[in-house]
């Protein structure tokens, strides 16, 4: 039985990641959890685009590729359909995935292409310094938005549900054990499956906006999120300011894998190319 | 046989071509005049065991056909003008990381959106330097509907054989003209192939670019049970990043080199009535048609011409060029653009010839009486 330890390139190490990023508690529980799933390495592909987020594959012993930004869903959606049998994971953040990805994020989703997406959400462009992000809240400082931000964030759990994905969850660096179960689930499922991570950049995003230390982020995380399943239960006016974590959408459509194989399936009798 | 010899559109023989040379991945995006061949691909590839999507941009499908080369799948897309910007980041992603792939380039008329249905070879440096950094370019250039065929099994074992993109451009009056072709037949085909190189079976290590048997390193699939790592930072043998600028000098100037090293491999050629010519027109792509023609023309006039069709632009031929130019008194270089390949021309003819450019750029094809008129002049001068 593997250790999430076996996965990683030890020798890439040390990290780029800052001290107290919460990119790590993520990839911390991705590896936990491929360890209890048990996966074979070669079977797993994990691509990236650009950013913080995206060094991300360097470091784990899986087939590995770092793309150009904003394009890793459409690398991966070649590489999945080329070789079927690789379970296909995407790691980004979220300049990547939907500012310069969000074209592709989309179509991905809608198509219920069958792969992982997990965006490490940390609403900022933390490796070029901190810039605003399409998930930077309307208001807070970045360095291209020195008076506050204009624009209004994505709520990207409601955006992926729109586009057709078989599964969407979010949760945060706060909470790694609801990482851990929402990503075990998208690993053993079929389709568009996707997985928010809010994650702390206290370098950039914490610091310009006066929130604090990695603790006091993480903490903030804790009491700014409520579980959707207890949501529910409150009226509107208790859940003001709060973002809701949890599993959102859980369907088990058909994906465009079971589409294509049924069309080849239709248009040669049944008989294997 | 008599199934064999047909009357084929230029984007459908490069569709067929690529379809026999063992493409099973078609990425694409619907632009004239290029959308036939992700038509006939579409149709074809299931039936084959391969597969075919639409994605949702140039950038997308790119991207998609990158992915598929790196998970061991031969791998093509087809656009024009404004999708080949659009592609060339990734085009230079595919070129930097050494990932085997087709791009086809049916040029319309630009810049912008143009005129999508009419001709021209305005494309020819960004085919070179469309990419940012130094990217060793490799551009092949048909001219009738055999040499598509012809032309795209020879881009796919190019790529294939040096791990690296190779454009295939073509002109709208070709891609959408309708000639004769015998097709080859599988078997044909198949001798002609050439696969990647691929790591010894059963070894402990793979580095993906460990270039110290051959400047073009094996390339493992993804899935095989080597999980390397493919990045478009530069990268030592072992594909991680790197910024030593030993690693970073050796990794540019190898996959340039890789390409320098067979320029004579693949550098295609066609010479008309060259032997005893006084004067020679160089072109490419559908104006070398209308330039055979001017040659005969001018022939009957008693001017000594011929013609050099260059079916390989990139890397530019500049030894066969040069030989010509030191042959010759004039160089007469047609082209549907405001001048492009003149310029290599005149670097590599170095004051020993005078180069003449003739530009068409009104959408038009350029005919062999524009050529002809061009060279009368010349002559008579």
């Amino acid at each position: 039985m593997a250790e999430a330890w076996d996965f990683l390139r030890t020798d890439k190490m040390p990290h780029i990641w800052c001290p107290g990023c919460g990119h790590g508690v993520m990839m911390n529980a991705l590896l936990r959890t491929m360890a209890k799933l048990d996966v074979n390495k070669d079977d797993i592909c994990v691509v990236s685009g650009i950013g913080c987020a995206s060094r991300l594959p360097g470091y784990l012993d899986f087939n590995t590729l770092h793309t150009t930004h904003g394009r890793a869903l459409a690398f991966a959606t070649g590489i999945k359909l080329a070789n079927p049998r690789l379970k296909v994971i995407v790691v980004s953040g979220d300049g990547d995935a939907t500012a310069i990805g969000g074209n592709h994020l989309i179509h991905a989703a809608r198509r219920n292409m069958d792969i992982t997406l997990i965006c490490m959400n940390n609403n900022i462009y933390g490796m070029t310094n901190g810039q605003y992000s399409p998930m930077t809240p309307t208001s807070m400082l970045a360095t291209t938005a020195p008076y506050g931000n204009l624009e209004r964030n994505f709520d990207l759990c409601k955006l992926v549900e729109g586009c057709g994905a078989n599964y969407v969850a979010r949760a945060t660096a706060a909470h790694p054990r609801n990482i851990s179960q929402y990503i075990e689930y998208a690993l053993t499922h079929k389709g568009f499956q996707f997985v928010e991570v809010m994650t702390q950049c206290p370098t950039y995003y914490g610091r310009r906006n006066k929130l604090g230390g990695p603790v006091e982020m993480i903490n903030s995380l804790k009491q700014n999120t409520i579980l959707n399943t207890a949501a529910a239960k409150l009226p509107p006016e208790k859940l003001e300011g709060k973002i809701q974590i949890g599993e959102f959408v859980k369907k088990e459509e058909l994906t465009y894998l079971d589409r294509f194989d049924a069309m080849v399936d239709r248009i040669t009798g049944g008989v294997k190319p | 046989m008599a199934d064999r010899l047909r009357l084929m559109q230029g984007n459908e023989a490069c569709a067929l071509a690529a379809a026999m040379a063992g493409v099973r991945f078609f990425a694409g995006y619907p632009i004239t005049p290029s959308t036939e061949i992700a038509e006939q691909m579409s149709e074809m590839l299931p039936k084959l065991g391969g597969k075919f999507i639409q994605m949702e941009d140039e950038i997308a499908s790119m991207a998609a056909i990158v992915g598929a080369s790196l998970a061991g799948m031969k791998s093509m897309t087809a656009t024009s003008g404004p999708g080949f910007s659009l592609k060339q980041e990734n085009i230079g992603f595919a070129t930097f990381t050494e990932v085997p792939c087709v791009v086809v380039n049916v040029q319309r008329t630009g810049p912008s959106t143009g005129l999508p249905t009419n001709t021209a070879q305005g494309d020819m440096m960004q085919a070179k330097y469309g990419s940012h950094g130094d990217i060793p370019a490799i551009a092949l250039y048909p001219s009738t509907v055999p040499e598509i065929f012809d032309m795209t099994i020879k881009a796919i074992n190019i790529s294939e054989m040096l791990r690296q993109p190779v454009i295939l451009l073509m002109d709208e009056i070709i891609a959408h003209m309708r000639e004769k072709i015998l097709v080859p037949t599988q078997e044909e085909v198949d001798k002609m192939l050439v696969s990647r190189p691929k790591p010894a079976k059963g070894i402990d290590k793979y580095l993906p670019y460990d270039a110290s048997m051959s400047d073009v390193p094996p390339l493992a699939a993804y899935g095989e049970g080597y999980r390397f790592h493919v990045t478009g930072l530069y990268h030592d043998a072992t594909g991680f990043p790197t910024s030593k600028p030993a690693e970073v000098d050796a990794k540019i100037r190898r996959i340039h080199r890789k390409v320098n090293n067979v320029v004579d491999d693949i550098t295609f050629l066609r010479y008309d009535q060259m032997d005893d010519a006084e004067y020679a027109i160089v072109s490419c792509g559908s104006t070398a048609r209308s330039a055979r023609r001017a040659v005969v023309l001018a022939r009957e006039k008693g001017i000594k011409v011929g013609s050099l069709q260059l079916k390989t632009i990139w890397p530019f031929p500049e030894a066969k060029v040069s030989e010509v130019c030191s042959k010759v008194k004039k160089v007469i270089v047609p082209e549907m653009n405001m001048g492009q390949m003149v310029h290599e021309v005149e670097r590599v003819a170095k004051g020993r010839c005078k180069v003449v450019p003739y530009n068409r750029v009104d959408g038009e094809p350029l005919t062999p009486e524009e050529i002809l008129e061009t060279l009368a002049k010349e002559v008579a001068w």
